[in-house]
């Protein structure tokens, strides 16, 4: 019982570390001269220095989706703990499923909006950086998470 | 402002020697516009001299990555002369008052081209030693949209829809209370009995760390969820799930059972169990 405690916290938190990782580090696109978006665009030719990023719609997009993912896995991992002491026996964590799953769908569309647009401002040499794969994987850890949180009974 | 400011270093100074006069002129340092619309390039002078009518105001411009520049308006005599030769004509106007020391001029239809400096030279007789001043004009396609206004209108709307979910949740949990506790203190006569024997019956589930307090407030299970059946059929939520105090349930809780007196054995157990 306590093991599946820690396993379903383990994997919420895995998918919140990857969400933070995904939105702060402004590495969603890497070329041979640096990388850039979300929030910076970093050259490496004269010097490591850095730009504040393009203020195109589509981008500020995508920073609004994931940062409300981010918001929702939180509120989603506080309300988990509201409910494992004031839910009665039995009952289902509706609420934290809820909102996990709403999370994965805001990172999910976050990902989306950037595949589709990008190729407007990112040139063609250029390919998808680390924080947009973790952006990827973090979807499905928390839309499982949130699955489980939906199934899950409330026992002792 | 300008013009103010100049005038109170009048009144504070004194009357300066007349070796210390210059005409000095003010326009902007640097105007940003977008293709195809216009702009108010802006000119003005302090003098210590009365305006005279023999001010003059003449304008020139110097392309970008030009070396020399042209002469595109001239205001003397009480006329105004605009260009009607160079890259401006039919382009410009003069807007300006120069009776209250106002050289400005307007161009219309921007372009590309149109990026450079212009100067504005100013004279008032017998001032005339001074220094013209320069402004630069930038040409822009289109004005960006400042970074994290979209993001912060997006965020902004999700948050409070979640917000007005979550009031308007507690808001219709707080009405059925309010039925459910008029509707079984109708039917108290009735099943007083099998009420007092449901409660005694049900008794919370020990959870871990939950202060007794919390449990006080919440509604017994029983009726409520016959009168969520019958009543509502919303959805399954407002039933099983006692998750945060119903803060507001209790004044109403209190309220009513003030005004019902004749029945404060509902009360005592609702508030003790």
């Amino acid at each position: 019982m306590l093991l599946l405690l820690l396993g379903i916290i383990l994997l919420h938190v895995a998918g919140l570390v990857l969400l933070f990782v995904s939105t702060i580090v402004s590495v969603w696109t890497t070329g041979e001269t640096g990388t850039a978006d979300l929030w910076l665009n970093c050259t490496t030719d004269g010097g490591y220095h850095c730009n504040p990023g393009s203020s195109g719609e589509w981008i500020q997009a995508v920073q609004a989706v994931m940062i409300l993912s981010i918001i929702f896995s939180c509120l989603s991992l506080f309300l988990f703990f509201c409910q494992l002491f004031t839910l009665q026996k039995g009952g289902r964590f509706f609420l934290t499923g809820t909102f996990q799953i709403l999370a994965s769908l805001f990172v999910m569309s976050g990902a989306i909006i950037y595949t589709v647009m990008s190729p407007q401002w990112v040139p063609g040499t250029d390919r998808f950086g680390y924080s947009y794969i973790l952006a990827w994987v973090a979807f499905p850890l928390a839309l499982i998470s949130g699955l489980i949180y939906v199934i899950l009974r409330k026992r002792e | 402002m300008l013009t103010f400011l100049a005038l109170a270093s009048v009144v504070l100074l004194g009357i300066v020697p007349e070796q210390s006069q210059a005409i000095m002129i003010y326009t902007g340092w640097e105007r940003h516009a977008l293709v195809g619309g216009d702009i108010r390039l802006s000119c003005s002078f302090f003098s210590w001299r009365w305006t005279s009518e023999e001010v003059t105001f003449s304008w020139t411009y110097r392309p970008d990555g030009a070396r020399d520049s042209i002469s595109i308006f001239h205001y003397t005599g009480g006329e105004a002369y605009v260009d009607n030769k160079g890259p401006f004509r039919d382009r410009l106007e003069f807007v300006g008052n120069p009776g209250r020391r106002d050289g400005s001029i307007l161009i219309k239809n921007l372009d590309y081209n149109d990026n450079g400096t212009f100067t504005c030279d100013a004279k008032n007789p017998p001032d005339i030693v001074g220094r013209p001043s320069s402004v630069r004009l930038l040409v822009f396609e289109k004005v960006p949209i400042q970074a994290g206004v979209i993001t912060g209108a997006i965020i902004g709307v999700v948050l409070g829809l979640l917000v007005l979910i979550v009031v308007i949740y507690y808001l219709m949990r707080f009405l059925v209370a309010r039925r459910v506790f008029s509707l079984s203190v109708s039917k108290h006569g009735k099943k007083k009995k099998e009420g007092s024997q449901q409660r005694q019956l049900w008794t919370p589930p020990p959870s871990l760390a939950t202060p007794s307090p919390k449990r006080t407030v919440s509604l017994p299970p029983h009726p409520s969820l016959s009168v969520c059946l019958t009543l509502l059929l919303l959805n399954v939520f407002f039933c099983p799930l006692h998750t945060a105090p119903p803060v507001l349930l209790t004044p109403s809780l209190i309220l009513s059972s003030l005004t019902h007196q004749s029945h404060p054995s509902i009360s005592l157990t609702l508030l003790s169990s």
